[in-house]
């Protein structure tokens, strides 16, 4: 998808550099050639217009636009093939809220937050819609955006990663206070893998082994949150959380922080349940009210919270630190 | 001025509250305009500065969003559109050879609900609830009373509405005066570039405002009275806002910018002493890109989920624009080829505007192919294009008009040293400002973001265009120190100060007399004023003999109408049913007396003219 949204970036710009040479070139040349030299009254002839010219000036322009227009509309129409019913392609109903995502993989019976994972080379079928406002759904270097509508009018979109790598994804509609911080990450993995990660998800949830921790897990977490089998469905689901790339999609989990937005994963998740609303103003995670212990004993468990048999090796050295980010295309 | 007539004359304030002289409601319009240009123009800056370096936290983030918000409608609706307006009451009459307006009261009303509606949405920057905080497009649901909690979106709601009347008022105004108040021999095909402008612009505020006056009010009953327009699970549906936003927004664009183009092509052409190369394609280019312009609002929702029919429509539909704009460019071109160009600032403003605009068009027509603009939309690419067409294209045409009109409205000369220094160090900002900003887009900057994060490569360019910022305000304030400085010189201009004047305007003294023209003139041809210096005249030839000129009488009604307006949105937006009951009470009470009282205005005899000389 991006490949053709690119080859018709180029296209495009290179029909508008022509433009912009061959006008900046008649400016140039009018504005030194014509300038009042001093001593110079004369009144110049009064030229009404010129057929022949505005004519030339009317016809190219009309056929850069067919030239231009044409591949659009195919474009167009290529990407908006449905391939929600394709047996091949996976299907992932996206639902954006503030200031999260959701991504659900009704073929695979999976449900899981800020973190896409995707295999290579298959058609990605996304289903989109929103809890609450409107956001749009952007991977700036896989796919191009389409907004998440309230009231069951859902938007389609497909996409192929053909490399593997992690990816950064933004929400590009404006949605609130935190609007900015929303972003998500895609893992493109091999297909292998990609079933690995599936099977890990499913895998029965197992619950921190201080039996206090877990008893204030269940009692303040839970409530919200879902870990495996466990707990509600109504906010970002955990299970898996250790072998994430980020905390709360903008605390990027590394053990060589540089920037202030890293830090290793048990750090960001003691940064985060400590004060999420510092960390994204306006999101709907309260303060939750925890002894110094408890929140160590959280965070160090939803680190280790790792997916059993989902470690694939295409994403060696490809950390998602904020110097990795890939450029669109 | 002392009149023996039984009329009230009023100086000072009241001449100023009262006034419905073109002229002086021009001034009133430059002067609240420039103003909101200027609070506009600070939340530009305090963007750019939170936006330096990343990370940053020099404002929230709810503050922010509400500085985006009053920016760009701030910007658009209480800074351009009633500078346009300044512009058009200031030259219009003048170059169609009219005494004033059609409904010289009606522009008044315009004036003052533009201007109570505009205090009104800054109010709400001090209010417990602060300012809008959903975008200039006010996007449902985020803008529902569920999402945008307080008074925020209802200052939006209602300044927007009340100020959206004048603006419509005003347009009217402008189609009825140029349909009927032009002098002999200007015919359509005579008229000025500017005036055909204004009348297109006229002509697609009647059509467009009310899209938004009805969305508006759709908006308002949502948040006011629990209606249930955009909300989905009452059956609502937020994609309409959307629609009706664009069906106005679209066209707004368009308002915006043809008078540019109008100022553009009066000055391009007087200073290079040259007829406007190919009029009657510019006048067709023009009317062209007021129909188009009302076809291609989804552009703006190439993402919503529209379906490929729909996009492909709205992509060809979009760049079919660029072919009449592409006209334009070339006529102006056209029109300095031969010509004896000198280099005076106004010059410099619009010859500058020339190849920033077709920047600005060129991103647009790359905009225009949806499957692209999937990756464009809502990121900093998008901000750079219409940052080069509103301000490369407006405010650069805007500046251009000011000093061009400057003599005609003042009298004064504006100070040509201090004006190019203004042209520079603000065109210059504008270019470092906005040019990194489609690079910013590119590698996969969003716009309407508080801040970002470190390591994305978007650091050095933001820097960049925050340093522009900075100098295009470092520009606008050389302007105000040239406007201080002008204003202390002796009134002096000459009726035709840049002696290369075309148009009627330039006939008669600087400033204009109250009545304009003591005879109205006969016009024989196009660039009326240049014809009779051709044809070795000294002015225009009269149509009429000097007889008793008509005047409307000045009039405080449309200022407490609008009071009215003002005090009644308070009240809705707080609950408070007294307020709202004497708000009304005293809008339909003004109205009531100018609907009892005729008033069939004054005479100004010929000799009173003589005596008083030309100036008023």
């Amino acid at each position: 998808m991006a490949q053709s949204q690119y080859d018709l970036m180029k296209l495009s710009i290179s029909i508008m550099i022509l433009v912009v040479v061959v006008v900046f070139a008649i400016a140039f040349y009018v504005l030194i050639r014509f300038r009042r030299r001093p001593g110079n009254d004369k009144i110049p002839v009064q030229v009404e217009g010129n057929h022949k010219l505005e004519i030339i000036w009317t016809v190219i322009p009309l056929i850069l636009l067919v030239i231009l227009g044409i591949p659009t509309i195919q474009t167009v129409f290529a990407l908006a093939e449905d391939y929600s019913r394709d047996e091949n392609a996976v299907v992932v109903k996206v639902t954006a809220h503030l200031y999260w995502w959701e991504f659900e993989y009704p073929q695979h019976g999976v449900v899981t937050a800020q973190e896409l994972v995707i295999p290579t080379n298959a058609k990605i079928a996304i289903e989109a819609k929103t809890a609450d406002v409107l956001h749009s759904f952007w991977i700036p270097a896989l796919a191009g955006k389409i907004d998440t509508n309230p009231g069951g009018n859902v938007n389609r979109m497909f996409f192929e990663a053909p490399k593997p790598g992690i990816y950064y994804g933004k929400c590009a509609e404006l949605c609130g206070p935190s609007h900015a911080l929303m972003d998500f990450k895609v893992k493109a993995v091999e297909p292998a893998s990609f079933e690995n990660w599936v099977n890990a998800m499913k895998a029965p949830a197992q619950l921190p082994s201080d039996p206090a921790i877990a008893e204030v897990f269940e009692n303040k977490c839970l409530s919200c949150h879902a870990v495996g089998e466990l707990g509600g469905p109504a906010f970002p689901n955990l299970t898996g959380m250790g072998s994430r790339e980020s905390v709360a999609g903008i605390l990027l989990n590394t053990e060589e922080p540089k920037y202030e937005n890293e830090g290793s994963t048990y750090e960001n998740l003691y940064r985060w349940i400590q004060d999420p609303q510092a960390i994204k103003p306006g999101n709907a995670m309260p303060k939750v009210d925890l002894t110094e212990e408890e929140l160590e004993g959280i965070s160090r468990y939803l680190a280790e919270l790792k997916l059993e048999g989902f470690n694939p090796a295409e994403l060696e050295g490809n950390s998602v630190t904020n110097d990795d980010q890939e450029k669109q295309q | 001025m002392a009149h023996a007539h039984a009329v009230k004359r009023y100086s000072g304030l009241m001449d100023w509250l009262t006034t419905v002289d073109h002229k002086k409601i021009g001034i009133l319009y430059l002067i609240s305009g420039g103003f909101f240009f200027l609070i506009g123009g600070l939340e530009a800056i305090l963007i750019r500065i939170q936006l330096w370096k990343p990370m940053n936290d020099f404002v929230s983030p709810d503050t922010y969003n509400e500085l985006l918000t009053m920016h760009g409608t701030t910007m658009i609706f209480l800074a351009a559109m009633p500078i346009i307006f300044a512009l058009m009451n200031a030259i219009v009459p003048l170059q169609i050879g009219a005494r004033d307006v059609a409904f010289p009261f009606l522009n008044s009303l315009g004036f003052w609900t533009f201007f109570f509606g505009g205090v009104l949405l800054n109010i709400s920057w001090f209010t417990s609830t602060g300012a809008p905080a959903a975008g200039w497009t006010s996007y449902v649901p985020l803008a529902s009373p569920m999402y945008s909690e307080g008074q925020g979106v209802d200052f939006y709601v209602i300044g927007l509405q009340i100020s959206g009347l004048g603006t419509l008022v005003g347009g009217i105004n402008f189609l009825v005066t140029i349909i009927n108040m032009r002098a002999p021999g200007m015919s359509f095909m005579r008229m000025p570039m500017f005036t055909w402008t204004a009348f297109i612009t006229s002509a697609l505020i009647l059509f467009a405002f009310p899209a938004l006056t009805v969305g508006l009010v759709a908006l308002m009953f949502d948040r006011l009275f629990d209606g249930n327009f955009f909300d989905p699970s009452s059956g609502g549906n937020v994609v309409l806002w959307e629609h009706i936003f664009w069906i106005f927004g679209h066209p707004e664009v368009y308002i915006l910018i043809l008078p540019a183009f109008g100022i553009i092509s009066e000055i391009v052409s007087t200073f290079s002493r040259k007829r406007l190369f190919g009029y009657s394609s510019m006048v067709f280019a023009t009317v062209l890109i007021g129909f188009l312009g009302f076809m291609v609002w989804a552009h703006h929702m190439f993402t919503t989920g529209l379906g490929p029919v729909a996009n492909s429509l709205f992509s060809i539909a979009t760049m079919l624009i660029a072919v009449p704009t592409g006209i334009k460019i070339f006529n102006w071109l056209f029109t300095l080829w031969g010509g004896s160009i000198t280099f005076t600032s106004a010059n410099l403003f619009a010859i500058g505007f020339i190849p920033t605009f077709v920047m600005g068009g060129v991103t647009g027509v790359m905009l225009a192919a949806a499957p692209a603009d999937f990756q464009y939309h809502d990121s900093y690419f998008v901000v750079a294009h219409f940052h080069y067409v509103i301000v490369g294209g407006l405010v650069l045409g805007l500046f251009a008009g000011l000093h061009y009109w400057w003599p005609k409205m003042f009298g004064r000369m504006l100070n040509e040293g201090l004006a190019k220094l203004t042209f520079w160090t603000f065109y210059i900002g504008f270019h470092l400002t906005f040019f990194v900003q489609h690079f910013l887009g590119l590698i996969g900057m969003p716009r309407r973001v508080y801040t970002y994060l470190d390591g994305q490569g978007f650091n050095g360019m933001n820097l960049v265009s925050t340093v522009g910022a900075i100098l295009m305000g470092i520009g606008t304030i050389v302007f105000l120190i040239n406007v201080a400085v002008t204003a202390a010189k002796p009134k002096n201009a000459p009726a035709d100060p840049w002696v290369d004047g075309r148009t009627l305007e330039w006939s008669i003294p600087s400033p204009a007399p109250e009545y304009n023209f003591a005879q109205t003139p006969l016009v024989r041809g196009y660039d009326a004023l240049w014809k009779e210096k051709m044809d070795g005249n000294k002015g225009m030839t009269p149509a009429e003999p000097l007889g008793p000129i008509h005047m409307p009488s000045p009039s405080i009604l449309p200022f407490f109408m609008s009071l009215g307006l003002f005090i009644m949105g308070f009240g809705l937006m707080y609950h408070q049913w007294i307020f709202t009951g004497i708000g009304a009470a005293l809008t339909f009470g003004c109205m009531f007396l100018r609907s009892v009282y005729d008033d069939h205005g004054f005479h100004i005899d010929p000799d009173e003219l003589k005596d008083k000389g030309v100036k008023a």
